[in-house]
């Protein structure tokens, strides 16, 4: 790596920037104008809310207020990003680039330097206003930790957006396209901001740092992925390529079909549907399955490791004497829906079929939503979530002194057996709609990975995980209750 | 010793998916060498210039510039290459100085050279009057003489141009082709691609013909004249009527057409014929206004190649 090199790339860039004033008149507006009106806030809600002697809340509304200022001029690092990747294609001035000594590692770097500095150093500047207004005007004064934490999330916001905004955009050839792709960063950076904000607003800091860690997990898959795509090769053999909503839904339905035995030959005498069922079921669920073994190895980890977490968060945090009332269930007990002093869930969630089924469902589906956008960490931690819940509850049991694994075998066995797997499989495959953005295949597009791992998880979704998922629930409400009352019921 | 062409692809090949744009090109440019590529539109010509300047890698087959290999030594091809880029690509809100300035801090060129180099390079194809405007502002034929002022600031021994005077009036294209003259005088290897037939006759040494990925014909211009068009045709015009004259030098040449007073032949020596023609001309009392080789056009040869190619494939 050629520092030179790297410099002399970057300062281009900014420069170049520096002269488009469609980048610096908003920049300068909001990094000049927006700390003010963020400051007139801050004094209109801290003059409100001393009127019910709740001053305490400026000391979270004020650190809301810097982050939001340092967010809007960091988010020209995305638009920064489109012009200087795509537009240069666009534009024919990169082959000129590409044509000299420079390694493509370097090209890449600097130009995603541009990208992050001019905005960041905005952000910097607008937060730095915006402090000195607020220590002027209310005296609040920020720990250390919080001008840091807010620091370091804005610049590695900035770094996502960029790094995304290569790899995303690196199937198309116009800023238009590319724009378009781009609220594929947009949406899950408004997702974060959001999730930032009320964890500031509830004065859980130390969960920021969560944060700042996810985000420089992303940065560093996106930077290895933005290398991959954005090399000399893929830059121009790629070229051709475009947005084409007709050819997504063709290759979708291509890949859906592919693996039957009818595929190609459609002057075959055709095959009636429940043939063509069967085969589905003994050739290409086998074959997918099969094929995904290490993921699906990977999910099945991740359940292991959920219960883990639920036992160890147990031992950390024991429930107090009582509260597990194993001794006395009671139909009534069971049906409660929560109690009042574990909110949120209750023993048994809505007893239904018709609900457990709609609920496990819409989980799994919202797991495959959120995998693209998340590279499909958050795909893992939906599944995450409810084992720990029964680790949790497993290991609070062993605690009171009754038995886990009469425990497990009462409440999760009798549908666990259906549900689980289910969930890993779809786990698995939605993962997969995450995993390969980052990782595509030899000889495919991030692109054309993604549309294939949508008609494989489509697949097994509909041929595999449904009917589990539709069987479990049928147990869960029939069954379950049965098992549980017989068990522990008097 | 073995002199190496400082140019050299063996079985060159690219595709993109399971399209072949270049398909086993086998081509030798040797020192201070003009070699011009012609080919209709998606011939494969760009593609070419693409792997052989280290920018694409070859799906098979493999080139090397002056010894160097275009996969292995991708960073010293690029060194050694000037690469004149289909569309000139230039930074409109740069102005030139701080363009070629850029460019020669990427190949690690000091300050002070550049600064001389770029100067030099501006007064040459006229544009230093200009160096104070921002290139966006430039015409096509300026933007295109900036992008070839750019591939040579470095001083490159290979030069590869693409469609090099494709968009200048014909001032500004005679420049360039001076300039291009001027460097083959300075023994530069140059490989460029070209749709103007008379440049690269003027200026090339040797003339590929590439279609559909292949190079289709290879040589020198007269080469590839005698080739496809036969033995040079030459002109002979009389006075009076040539009566029954052709009859009486059939046993020296094939007459391919006649008038009334003139009539063309074709001759592999010419120096050896036609003294002899004129002199029976003489001897049968005729009296000869002219005589001349025809000039026969590279478009000829061109149309035919590539037609010839058509049918073939059809
Ligand atoms: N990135 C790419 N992906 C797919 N096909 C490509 C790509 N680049 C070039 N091609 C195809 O390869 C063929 C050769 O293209 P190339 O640009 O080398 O032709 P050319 O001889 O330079 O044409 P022109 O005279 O129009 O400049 C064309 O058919 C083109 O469509
Ligand atoms: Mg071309």
């Amino acid at each position: 790596m050629n520092r030179t090199a790297v410099s002399t790339i970057m300062r281009r860039e900014m420069r170049d920037s520096l002269r488009d004033w469609r980048i610096v008149a908003p920049i300068l507006l909001l990094t000049l104008g927006f700390p003010f009106l963020m400051n007139t806030t801050a004094l209109l809600v801290e003059n409100f809310l001393r009127q019910y002697n709740a001053v305490i809340i400026s000391t979270h509304m004020i650190p809301f207020g810097l982050m939001v200022v340092g967010f809007f001029p960091i988010s020209f690092s995305l638009v920064i990003a489109l012009e200087t990747f795509v537009g240069e294609k666009e534009r024919y001035s990169l082959e000129p680039l590409l044509s000299t000594p420079i390694s493509d590692a370097e090209l890449y770097l600097g130009k995603l330097l541009a990208a992050v500095l001019l905005p960041l150093v905005a952000s910097y500047i607008g937060m730095a206003l915006y402090l000195v207004s607020v220590m002027w005007n209310l005296r609040y004064h920020p720990t250390p930790q919080i001008l840091v934490q807010v620091s370091l999330l804005t610049a590695m916001e900035g770094l996502v957006m960029v790094a995304g905004a290569v790899v995303v955009s690196s199937h198309t050839t116009s800023v238009r396209a590319a724009n378009l792709l781009a609220s594929f960063i947009i949406v899950p950076m408004a997702l974060l901001v959001q999730t930032e904000s009320i964890l500031m607003f509830w004065g859980r800091f130390d969960m920021l740092w969560y944060i700042l860690l996810i985000l420089v997990v992303a940065d560093l898959a996106l930077v290895r992925a933005g290398v991959r795509t954005f090399n000399r090769e893929e830059i121009l053999s790629r070229g051709m390529d475009n947005l084409n909503l007709g050819h997504i839904a063709r290759s979708f339905r291509d890949f859906l079909r592919s693996g039957s035995p009818t595929h190609g030959d459609t002057n075959a005498e055709p095959v009636p549907w429940w043939r063509r069922l069967l085969a589905l079921y003994r050739h290409d669920l086998p074959r997918l399955l099969w094929r995904e073994r290490s993921t699906l190895g990977v999910a099945a980890l991740m359940l292991a490791a959920g219960v883990g977490l639920g036992a160890y968060y147990a031992w950390r945090y024991p429930l107090p004497q009582g509260i597990i009332p194993l001794d006395h269930l009671t139909d009534r007990i069971l049906q409660a829906q929560g109690s009042p002093v574990t909110p949120g869930w209750s023993w048994l969630p809505a007893i239904s079929t018709r609900a457990i089924f709609l609920h496990n469902m819409r989980v799994l589906l919202l797991g495959a939503l959120l995998a693209p956008l998340s590279f499909g960490a958050l795909t893992l931690i939906l599944l995450l979530a409810p084992m720990t819940m029964v680790g949790f509850l497993a290991a609070q049991v062993s605690i009171v002194g009754g038995n886990p694994w009469t425990f497990l075998a009462a409440f999760i066995l009798p549908h666990g057996w259906l549900e689980v797997p289910a969930a890993v499989i779809a786990t698995a495959f939605a993962f997969r709609l995450g995993a390969v953005l980052m990782a595509p295949p030899k000889d495919s597009t991030a692109g054309e990975a993604l549309i294939q791992a949508a008609a494989d998880f489509v697949k097994v979704f509909v041929l595999l995980v449904l009917p589990l998922l539709a069987m479990a629930a049928l147990t869960e409400a029939r069954i379950t209750p049965q098992v549980v009352l017989w068990v522990y019921g008097r | 010793m073995t002199i190496h062409a400082v140019v050299e692809a063996h079985g060159l090949t690219k595709r993109f998916g399971t399209f072949t744009a270049v398909d086993r090109v086998d081509l030798h440019v040797a020192e201070g060498e003009v070699l011009a590529l012609l080919g209709p539109n998606g011939a494969g010509k760009t593609t070419t210039v693409r792997c052989l300047a280290a920018i694409l890698r070859p799906t098979a087959g493999q080139a090397r510039i002056a010894g160097h290999d275009t996969v292995a030594e991708a960073q010293t091809v690029r060194h050694l290459v000037g690469l004149l880029t289909e569309f000139p690509g230039l930074y409109q809100r740069m102005r030139p100085p701080e363009y070629l300035a850029f460019f020669g801090q990427l190949h690690e060129m000091q300050a002070s050279h550049i600064r001389q180099r770029s100067e030099q390079l501006m007064r040459q194809f006229g544009l230093w009057d200009a160096r104070d405007h921002r290139m966006g502002e430039f015409s096509k034929g300026m933007q295109q003489k900036m992008a070839l002022i750019r591939a040579m600031i470095h001083d490159p021994h290979v030069l590869f141009l693409d469609e090099p005077t494709s968009a200048m009036d014909p001032q500004s294209a005679k420049q360039v082709r001076d300039a291009i003259a001027a460097l083959r005088r300075e023994g530069r290897t140059i490989l460029l691609c070209t749709h103007n037939l008379a440049e690269a006759e003027t200026l090339a040494d040797r003339i590929a013909i590439i279609r559909r990925g292949k190079i289709v014909a290879l040589g020198t211009p007269a080469e590839l004249k005698h080739r496809l068009l036969g033995d040079p045709l030459t002109e002979v015009r009389l006075t009076q009527s040539i009566d029954g004259f052709l009859s009486r030098v059939t046993d020296l040449v094939e007459i391919v057409d006649h008038g009334e007073t003139w009539f063309r032949y074709r001759a592999a020596r010419a120096q050896e014929v036609n003294p002899r023609i004129v002199r029976r001309l003489t001897e049968a009392g005729h009296e000869v206004v002219a005589i001349g080789e025809l000039e026969q056009h590279l478009e000829t040869v061109y149309l035919r190649i590539v037609e010839e190619e058509r049918a073939g494939n059809e």
